[in-house]
C-alpha cells in the first residue's frame, strides 16, 4: 500500500506521506472542501469556485452555503476559461479556499491552474483543484503548480473502480469527515480498502511510466478529429478550447440534430459517445457546462462529446471520420429543421412534460 | 434503456417527411427542451390516408413519431383522436419513465393535426 501511495504521489510529484486514499474523486472533492472550509467548526468564509465545475465540487458548496459560507461562482469565457485576473479581484479578507478544476470533465478545457496556484500562494489561501479528468493526461506537479490540495481519481487512469486519493499538502489545516480509528493520518479512518488502492497504484505507475508516448498519440488523434469533422460535417463547431485542452477530448455541437440520437446512431455503428455529460443523460436539462459557455439549449441539446482512451488508434479515429458525416446527415434529414428553416426558441410552446 | 421496438423505429423511422399539400399540420415541442414534432396529415373522407412526420428530438421521440404514424394511418378521425400517450408507448413495448413524455408529444401532434384539418375545413365551409 506504501509503494502504491509513492506512485500516486510521483504522477504529481508530491511527498508520499501528503496522499490520503479516498473512495473516489466524489469523496476527495468532499474532504477537501468541507475538511479545509469547516477546519474546526467554521461555518463562514468565502469560497472561490467557478461555474463549470463536476457536480462533486458544486453541491458541496451548495452544502456549504446552505451552512453559512459564501460562494463566489466564477464564470467562464465561451472557450470555458476561467479568468484568473478575475479571479485574483474575486478574493476578499475571508476567502478560505480556492477550488478550480484542472480541466473540465465535459469540454476537456484546461484551466490556468499555474497562474491561480500562484495568486493564492501569493495571498495564502488554500487552492484545491479537481484534477480527476486531468490527471495522466496532463503534466502535473503541485510544487510548481502550487497546489494544496489535489483529487484524483482511479477509474479514470484506468485503475478499478471506487477508489481515489486526495493530495493535502504538508500544513494545511483540514477536518476529517470520516471519523474512527484514525487512518491516513487521521484524515480518512476506515479499514483501507487495499486492492483498490494497490490498482490505483499500479494504474498510476503505468500512467507515469508511459506518459509521453500515451499523450502524444491521443493529441494527435484528438487533433484529427478536430481537424476534420468541421471539413465533413456542415455546421458543425467545437466546442471548448483549440489548444488548452485535454489531450483525449473532442466535444462537438450540430446545428439541427439532438445529441441523444446521435450517440444511438453511433452506437449501431459501434462507437461509444457520449452527450451533454454522460451523468446527466437522462436527464432532460442540456449540461450546466454547456449552458455556461453562453450555448443555448437549443445548442447544447446538439453536442457531442469524444473521448479517446489510450487502446483507440488512428484506424478508430478513420472508422469515426467515416461514420460520422451519414449519421448526422441521416438525423438531419428526419428534423424538421434546416439552414432554410433555422431553429429558433420562439418555435413551439412550452416543453411538454 | 430502449426496447427493441423503440431502438427499430429509431433506426428505421417510417413516413420520414413532409406532405407539401397537407391538409392538416401539427406542430408541437420546442427546440429548448430538446424535442420537436411536425406532423402533416392527408385525410379523404373522414379517414388518414397519407402522413408523415419530422423529428428533433432524441431516440424516443424519433421512436414514438413514428409509432404515431403507423397507428394512425387508416383510421377514422373519430378513431386517431384517441390514440393516446399509453397507446403509443405500449405498442413500442414501454418507454423509459424520463421519456414518457414524448409519447405525450406524438399524441398531441396528432391531435393538432387533426384540429388544422378541421379548423381549415370549417373555413372553408363557410367561405
Amino acid at each position: 500500500m506504501e509503494l502504491a501511495r509513492k506512485h500516486v504521489a510521483a504522477l504529481i510529484n508530491a511527498d508520499p506521506r501528503d496522499i490520503v486514499f479516498t473512495s473516489g474523486g466524489t469523496e476527495s472533492d468532499n474532504l477537501a472542501l468541507k475538511g479545509v472550509a469547516m477546519y474546526k467548526g467554521r461555518t463562514e468564509g468565502h469560497i472561490i469556485t467557478s461555474v463549470i465545475e463536476h457536480p462533486a465540487i458544486l453541491e458541496s458548496c451548495e452544502y456549504l452555503e446552505r451552512v453559512g459560507f459564501d460562494i463566489t461562482k466564477l464564470p467562464v469565457t465561451r472557450e470555458g476559461l476561467v479568468d484568473a485576473a478575475e479571479l485574483e479581484r474575486t478574493i476578499r479578507g475571508d476567502t478560505v479556499l480556492i477550488s478550480i478544476m484542472a480541466a473540465n470533465n465535459e469540454i476537456g478545457t484546461i484551466q490556468p491552474i499555474k497562474e491561480i496556484g500562484r495568486i493564492a500562494q501569493s495571498k495564502g489561501i488554500p487552492f484545491h483543484t479537481d484534477a480527476v479528468q486531468a490527471a495522466g493526461k496532463m503534466p502535473i506537479d503541485v510544487k510548481k503548480d502550487g497546489m494544496d490540495l489535489l483529487s484524483l481519481s482511479s477509474h479514470k487512469l484506468h485503475g478499478p473502480k471506487g477508489v481515489g486519493a486526495l493530495y493535502v499538502k504538508k500544513g494545511i489545516k483540514i477536518e476529517p469527515m470520516m471519523h474512527g480509528g484514525g487512518h491516513e493520518h487521521g484524515l480518512r479512518s476506515s479499514t483501507e480498502n487495499v486492492p483498490g488502492i494497490i490498482g490505483l497504484g499500479k494504474a498510476a505507475e503505468l500512467a507515469k511510466r508511459d506518459f509521453e508516448p500515451v499523450t502524444d498519440r491521443m493529441r494527435s488523434l484528438r487533433d484529427k478529429i478536430i481537424d476534420r469533422i468541421p471539413q465533413l460535417v456542415e455546421r458543425s463547431y467545437l466546442n471548448g478550447h483549440r489548444t488548452n485542452r485535454l489531450v483525449n477530448n473532442a466535444h462537438f455541437r450540430f446545428d439541427f440534430i439532438e445529441g441523444e440520437a446521435l450517440i444511438l446512431q453511433l452506437d449501431f455503428k459501434g462507437i461509444a459517445a457520449s452527450t451533454g455529460s454522460a451523468c446527466s443523460t437522462g436527464s432532460l436539462e442540456p449540461s450546466h457546462v454547456l449552458l455556461a459557455l453562453g450555448l443555448t439549449h437549443e445548442q447544447a441539446h446538439g453536442s457531442l462529446r469524444l473521448t479517446l482512451g489510450r487502446e483507440n488508434t488512428y484506424e478508430d479515429v478513420d472508422y469515426l471520420l467515416e461514420a460520422l458525416p451519414g449519421v448526422v446527415s441521416k438525423l438531419r434529414e428526419i428534423s424538421p429543421f434546416n439552414e432554410e428553416r433555422p431553429m429558433g426558441a420562439s418555435e413551439g410552446g412550452s416543453c411538454v412534460h | 434503456m430502449y426496447t427493441e421496438k423503440v431502438m427499430d423505429h429509431f433506426a428505421n423511422p417510417r413516413n420520414v417527411g413532409e406532405i407539401p399539400d397537407a391538409d392538416g399540420i401539427g406542430k408541437v415541442g420546442n427546440p429548448q427542451c430538446g424535442d420537436v414534432m411536425w406532423l402533416y396529415i392527408k385525410v379523404r373522407d373522414d379517414i388518414v390516408t397519407d402522413i408523415k412526420f419530422k423529428t428533433f428530438g432524441c431516440g424516443a421521440a424519433i421512436a414514438t413519431s413514428s409509432m404515431i404514424t403507423e397507428l394512425a394511418i387508416g383510421k377514422t378521425l373519430e378513431e386517431a383522436k384517441k390514440i393516446s400517450r399509453q397507446d403509443v408507448a405500449e405498442s413500442l413495448d414501454g418507454l423509459p419513465p424520463q421519456k414518457m413524455h414524448c409519447s405525450n408529444l406524438a399524441a398531441d401532434a396528432l391531435r393538432k393535426a387533426i384540429e388544422d384539418y378541421e379548423t381549415k375545413k370549417a373555413a372553408k365551409a363557410k367561405a
